[in-house]
């Protein structure tokens, strides 16, 4: 990243201001994007891939606010790392908790048939919702 | 990377001065962000465990799909939740801006920008009633989920627990951030950082407000887009 004369004294500048919220709206509508592109299509490798490419702006939208909104990117690094660092953990904490979630997934479809099937099974809310709808309107007009 | 130009790292340890170069309230704000960040990463990583760990799940484009003055089969999803997505960004670039002006020592113009990141949270909280109201309208609260699997299985109540769970705590953020806010603005209106001779709790603030826009990010992509 260059840096102009104005970030190196305060770090900032109205133009840094414009060139980060710029950054952050055309991020977010690309992500926008991708969720429309990901409405309606199968499970799969390609929707696998657009939910990573969601994860990817994601952080680099987070990089943006802390580095610049925050400041963070002007510290000095002592303070970066005293940060930065402790959030290192979340890397193993995301790693070992969905790996943990999708392992009780399968025993559970494994070794549970009963589970399996009703998790299979359609259901047939919606109905039930309009009665409920119907029958709270009822007392309404009572 | 860096841009120290005339301490050299071991002056900074030498004593005599912070090595963070920064001042005592604005370290402590950014070590509470820090724990704030574990907490909220915390219900995060439960909702993504518990999303993995469940076989059919709702698809968040059928659920969040209405509007204010929309009628009941609307169908616009994504398009509500971008508009407070961008109420936040805008009120964090005016947030940005009254730190600046703080730095300037430019009075009206912190009182202006404050003014207007007040608004916007003010904004996204109203948003954000609306939709709690509405999700309640259609039967969705803790403990009761009307909404059905993408594939037309019976779904559980974690969908609703997590989503009301984590919109309602970072709500709350928000509604602090405009708490203080506000109190900024009272601050500076009568005069307490110009007797001071500096602004730095706005700055403190800021980095609050800045937390709350950073949460959001997570928030939205987690639960109405993948």
């Amino acid at each position: 990243m260059e840096h102009t004369v104005d970030a190196e004294h305060h770090g900032g500048g109205t133009k840094e201001v414009i060139k980060v919220t710029i950054i952050l709206s055309v991020l977010t509508v690309i992500e926008l994007a991708l969720g429309f592109a990901m409405m309606g299509m199968e499970n799969g490798g390609l929707r696998l891939a657009i939910k990573g490419a969601i994860v990817i702006l994601m952080l680099a939208k987070a990089f943006y606010i802390v580095g610049y909104f925050m400041h963070l990117k002007h510290e000095v690094k002592n303070l970066i790392m005293t940060i930065v660092v402790p959030l290192l953990l979340f890397v193993w904490f995301i790693t070992a908790f969905l790996y943990e979630g999708n392992s009780f997934k399968h025993l559970k479809n494994t070794y549970d048939p009963y589970k399996k099937e009703l998790s299979t099974k359609k259901a047939e809310k919606k109905e039930e919702t309009k009665e409920i709808k119907a029958e709270e309107k009822k007392k309404a007009v009572e | 990377m860096s841009t120290t130009t005339t301490a050299v790292p071991e002056k900074l340890w030498s004593g005599g001065k912070s090595p963070f170069k920064v001042e005592y309230g604005k370290l402590m704000m950014w070590y509470f962000l820090m724990s704030d960040a574990f907490t909220f990463g915390a219900f995060l990583i439960a909702y993504g465990t518990t999303r993995f760990a469940t076989n059919g799940w709702p698809n968040p484009n059928e659920v969040f799909r209405s509007y204010p003055f929309a009628s009941e089969n609307a169908n616009a999803p994504l398009v509500f939740v971008s508009i407070m997505t961008f109420i936040l960004i805008i009120s964090s670039v005016t947030m940005v801006l009254a730190v600046q002006a703080g730095q300037q020592m430019n009075k009206n113009k912190v009182v202006i920008n404050l003014i207007l990141t007040i608004l916007g949270g003010a904004a996204f909280l109203s948003c954000q009633a609306w939709e709690w109201n509405h999700l309640f309208h259609e039967g969705a609260w803790w403990g009761r989920n009307p909404f059905l699997n993408a594939d037309g299985t019976q779904s559980t109540t974690n969908f609703t627990n997590f989503f009301f769970t984590i919109t309602g705590f970072h709500g709350f953020h928000v509604f602090s951030g405009v708490i203080i806010n506000i109190i900024m603005l009272i601050m500076t209106l009568t005069d307490k950082f110009e007797k001071r001779g500096h602004y730095l709790m706005i700055e403190k603030a800021g980095l609050y407000w800045h937390f709350v826009d950073l949460v959001w990010v997570f928030v939205f992509t987690c639960f109405y887009l993948i």
